[in-house]
C-alpha cells in the first residue's frame, strides 16, 4: 500500500532529525500522537501537532508520560496507527505500560530521543544508554523491535519504517535515537507519497461471531479490528487465551494449552531474519570489525578511516535494527575475525550482546563514552590497532581507555583492598 | 539601622556554586524566590530546619540557588519526596517549590493527595502559564485559545483553577497572589508556613520571554501591569458585572483551617499501639 498524498510533505527540506520524525510518522500514516514535553524531543512533538491537524490527524499533550503511552494504545486499538514522543525520564514512566502494548499486542511506536545520564542527567546533550532498558524495561516475557537511525534523513524514513513493523508484527517497536541525531540539521528528502510504502493494519474480515482476537497466522501475528466495531472485545493484561479471556484458572488446573507469553516471544524471535537490517562494509578479508549504531556508526567511519591509514583490515557492521539481536550474524563473523570492536556512549551495553554472540571466539573491545558527547576517532582507531594487534584470547569485555576517561577520571577508580 | 532587603536575599544564596541562573530576563522566578526568602527570615527558621524540595521546570530550579535543604528530585513528584521527608522528619519546615505543570499535569495525582493527607507542607505553586523550560508548550493552566508550541492554532483545553482544585481535594490553606503583589505574597507565604496542615499558596508569575512572546503580552513590565489590573481582591471582583469579570481572577486567602495534620495523627497511633 502507497502513503496517502494527503499525510506527505513531499520536498526537499533542512531540518533537524525531532523534526524529521514528525513528518515521518504523519508520512507513514500516524492519526494519533500522545505526548509530554520533554527535551531533547520536543521539536517532534511541536512539529506533529503543526501539521497533523491539516492532515486530519491528531495530537493531544497529555498530563505526563503514563498518560501519553496509555492513551495512544487505546488509539491503536481503535484501529488508527499511533506514536508518542520522549526522552530519558519519560521514557522511564512508559516501561510499565510497554509491557501492556506486548501482551494487548497492540501496533504502536515510541521514538526515544536519548538523552545523556540517570535521571534528569544532560537533557540537552546525547547519550546510547537506554539501549537495555529498550529491551528489557517492562517486568515479565516480551519482545520488541528497537532501530536507530543516523541521520535526519533516517529519522524521517525509519519512522515509517517502524510504523510498519509495528502494524507487521503487533509489538511495541522503539526508534532509538538521541540528542545528536534529532539536533542536527541536515537536507532531508521527503519523496512523494507514491513512493512511500505503506503497510496497512491487519484487520479482521471474516464472520463476526469467528473472531477471535488473539488467534495468530501462519507468522504468529494475529489480526486486529476496531473497538467499538461490536466484536466483543475483550482486551487485558491478564495472560489470556485465544479470545482473549483471562486463563489463570485453567493453568492451574493444568488445562492450559500454550502459554500466550510463549508467542508473544517466539513471534519476533522465529520473524527475527525478515526484521533484522544491518549494513556492512569492508568486511571480505576484515580482521577486526567494528560493531555500531545510531550516532556512533558516523563517528566510526572516520575511526576506520584513520586505521585502514595504517594498513589495518578493518570492516564495518552497522545495527540498523539492534532489537532484535542479529546473533546469527555476530556468531557467524566471530568465526572468521580477530576482534569485534564496539564504540557506543554509555559503559557497556550492546558490547556484552557482542560478546555473548561471539561465544568466546573471538576478542571484544568496549569503546566507552560516558554521555554528553560523541567519540573522539582517534579512540575507536586506536582500539581498532590494539584489537588488531592482540594475539591472546581474552575472555572478558576488553575496555579502552579513551583519551575522555584518562583526562577525567586517570583510568577510572580503584577501590582500597 | 534596619538591613536592605536585598542584604537578606544574599545570605541566603549559594553564592559560589550555582550562578548564573537559568532564568530569562524579566522573568518572575526571582521575585518569587525574594520573597519566599523574606518571609522564611522574617519567622526567623533556622536554616538547618528547612528543606526545600522541587521537581523539574524553571521555577523547580528556585531551591538549587538557596542554601537550604535543596532536594531537586523528579519531575512532578516532589510532593511525593517531600512526604517521605516530612514522615520523618516532622520538626522540619518542608517547602515544595513547583509550576504549574510540574504540579498539575504530571503531578496532578501527587498534588491532590497531599491535599487530602492533610500533611503540613508548605506548597508554593509558580504558575506562568505555559511550560517554560522546553521552550513553551501548553499546560493545564495555559488559558484556551492562547498559542503554546504544541497548539499553534491555539489552544483548545479548557484550564485548571489551581485553587479551586486543591479546596475540593482537602487542603486546609489556599491562597493567591500574583508576582506583582509581592508584600502580599510574602505574608501569604508567611502565613502559609506558620499554618499546621496542607498549605498551598499558588503566585501567578509573568514569562515574558516564552509565554508573553508567543501571546505577544508585550514586555515584562506590561505583564506585570496586567497582573496588577486583572487579579483582584475578591470584593472586588465581587462589584464586576459579569461581562467585566473575563480575564480577571481572585487573589486572596480562599481556606485557612484547622484540620487533623497527618504526621501528628501517625505519631499518635503509634503512641495508641505501643501504650497497649
Amino acid at each position: 500500500m502507497k502513503a496517502n498524498p494527503r499525510d506527505v510533505n513531499s520536498g526537499t527540506y533542512y531540518m533537524d532529525g525531532d523534526v524529521a520524525a514528525g513528518y515521518g510518522a504523519l508520512a507513514a500514516g500516524c492519526r494519533f500522537i500522545g505526548g509530554y514535553p520533554i527535551t531533547p524531543s520536543t521539536e517532534a512533538a511541536e512539529t506533529f501537532a503543526r501539521i497533523a491537524p491539516k492532515a486530519g490527524a491528531v495530537f493531544i499533550q497529555m498530563e505526563d508520560e503514563l498518560g501519553s503511552i496509555a492513551s495512544i494504545m487505546g488509539a491503536s486499538w481503535s484501529g488508527v496507527k499511533t506514536m508518542t514522543i520522549t526522552s530519558g525520564p519519560g521514557y522511564s514512566l512508559m516501561m510499565e505500560a510497554i509491557g501492556l502494548g506486548a501482551m494487548i499486542e497492540a501496533p504502536f511506536v515510541i521514538l526515544n530521543i536519548q538523552r545523556g545520564g540517570p535521571s534528569t542527567g544532560v537533557p540537552t546533550k546525547t547519550g546510547q544508554a537506554d539501549m537495555m532498558q529498550a529491551r528489557w524495561g517492562s517486568h515479565g516475557d516480551y519482545e520488541v523491535i528497537a532501530i536507530a537511525p543516523d541521520s535526519p534523513q533516517e529519522l524521517f524514513d525509519y519512522t515509517i519504517k517502524a510504523f510498519n513493523l509495528a502494524e507487521k508484527y503487533r509489538c511495541p517497536v522503539m526508534i532509538m535515537s538521541d540528542e545528536c541525531v534529532g539536533h542536527m540539521s541536515e537536507k532531508v528528502v521527503i519523496p512523494p507519497a507514491e513512493e512511500i510504502e505503506i503497510e496497512p493494519r491487519r484487520f479482521y474480515n471474516g464472520p463476526k461471531e469467528k473472531y477471535l482476537p488473539f488467534k495468530p497466522d501462519k507468522d504468529l501475528v494475529p489480526k486486529m479490528v476496531k473497538a467499538g466495531d461490536g466484536y466483543n472485545l475483550y482486551i487485558t493484561g491478564l495472560i489470556h487465551d485465544e479470545r482473549g479471556y483471562p486463563i489463570k484458572n485453567q493453568i492451574e488446573k493444568g488445562k492450559s494449552q500454550k502459554l500466550p507469553t510463549r508467542r508473544l516471544v517466539d513471534k519476533i524471535r522465529l520473524n527475527a531474519d525478515k526484521i533484522i537490517e544491518l549494513a556492512e562494509e569492508g568486511m571480505d578479508d576484515a580482521e577486526v570489525v567494528v560493531v555500531s549504531y545510531g550516532i556512533s556508526y558516523r563517528v566510526a567511519i572516520r575511526g576506520i578511516e584513520i586505521a585502514r591509514g595504517k594498513g589495518i583490515k578493518v570492516g564495518h557492521l552497522r545495527l540498523i535494527t539492534v532489537w532484535p539481536f542479529p546473533d546469527k550474524k555476530i556468531n557467524e563473523l566471530a568465526s572468521k575475525v580477530k576482534a569485534f570492536v564496539v564504540p557506543e556512549i554509555n559503559y557497556g551495553q550492546v558490547v556484552f550482546e557482542v560478546e555473548r554472540c561471539s561465544h568466546g571466539q573471538a576478542n571484544v573491545v568496549l569503546v566507552p563514552h560516558g554521555g554528553a558527547g560523541v567519540h573522539d576517532p582517534d579512540d575507536i582507531a586506536e582500539a581498532i590497532e590494539y584489537a588488531a594487534k592482540e594475539k591472546k584470547k581474552i575472555r572478558k569485555v576488553i575496555e579502552w581507555k579513551t583519551r575522555l576517561e584518562k583526562f577525567v577520571f586517570e583510568g577510572g577508580y580503584k577501590l582500597n583492598k | 539601622m534596619a538591613k536592605i532587603p536585598q542584604k537578606i536575599i544574599h545570605n541566603y544564596l549559594r553564592h559560589r556554586k550555582q550562578f548564573p541562573h537559568v532564568w530569562c530576563p524579566g522573568c518572575s522566578n526571582g521575585i518569587i524566590l525574594g520573597a519566599i526568602i523574606r518571609a522564611i527570615d522574617e519567622l526567623k527558621y533556622e536554616r538547618d530546619d528547612v528543606a526545600m524540595i522541587s521537581g523539574i521546570g524553571c521555577s523547580s530550579r528556585m531551591p538549587v540557588y538557596v542554601d537550604f535543604n535543596t532536594l531537586h528530585t523528579l519531575h512532578g513528584r516532589a510532593l511525593a519526596y517531600a512526604t517521605g521527608v516530612k514522615m520523618f522528619k516532622p520538626e522540619m519546615k518542608v517547602i515544595v517549590i513547583t509550576g504549574d505543570g510540574d504540579a498539575t499535569a504530571i503531578g496532578g495525582n501527587h498534588f491532590i493527595h497531599a491535599c487530602r493527607r492533610n500533611i503540613d507542607l508548605t506548597t508554593i505553586v509558580v504558575n506562568n502559564n505555559i511550560y517554560g523550560m522546553t521552550g513553551g508548550q501548553y499546560s493545564p493552566t495555559t488559558p484556551t485559545g492562547d498559542i503554546a508550541t504544541t497548539s499553534p492554532y491555539g489552544n483548545i483545553d479548557p484550564v485548571f483553577d489551581i485553587c479551586k482544585l486543591a479546596l475540593g481535594a482537602g487542603a486546609t490553606f489556599v491562597a493567591r497572589t500574583t508576582a506583582y503583589h509581592v508584600i502580599e505574597a510574602q505574608s501569604f507565604i508567611k502565613q502559609a508556613l506558620e499554618h499546621k496542615g496542607f498549605s498551598i499558596v499558588e503566585i501567578m508569575s509573568a514569562c515574558p520571554v516564552i509565554y508573553g512572546r508567543l501571546n505577544k503580552k508585550g514586555d515584562a513590565p506590561a505583564m506585570m501591569r496586567e497582573m496588577k489590573e486583572n487579579a483582584l481582591p475578591l470584593e472586588k471582583f465581587d462589584e464586576l458585572a459579569p461581562e467585566e469579570k473575563q480575564g480577571k481572577y481572585i487573589r486572596g486567602i480562599f481556606k485557612q483551617e484547622i484540620f487533623p495534620e497527618y504526621t501528628e495523627k501517625y505519631a499518635e497511633l503509634v503512641a495508641s499501639l505501643q501504650r497497649e
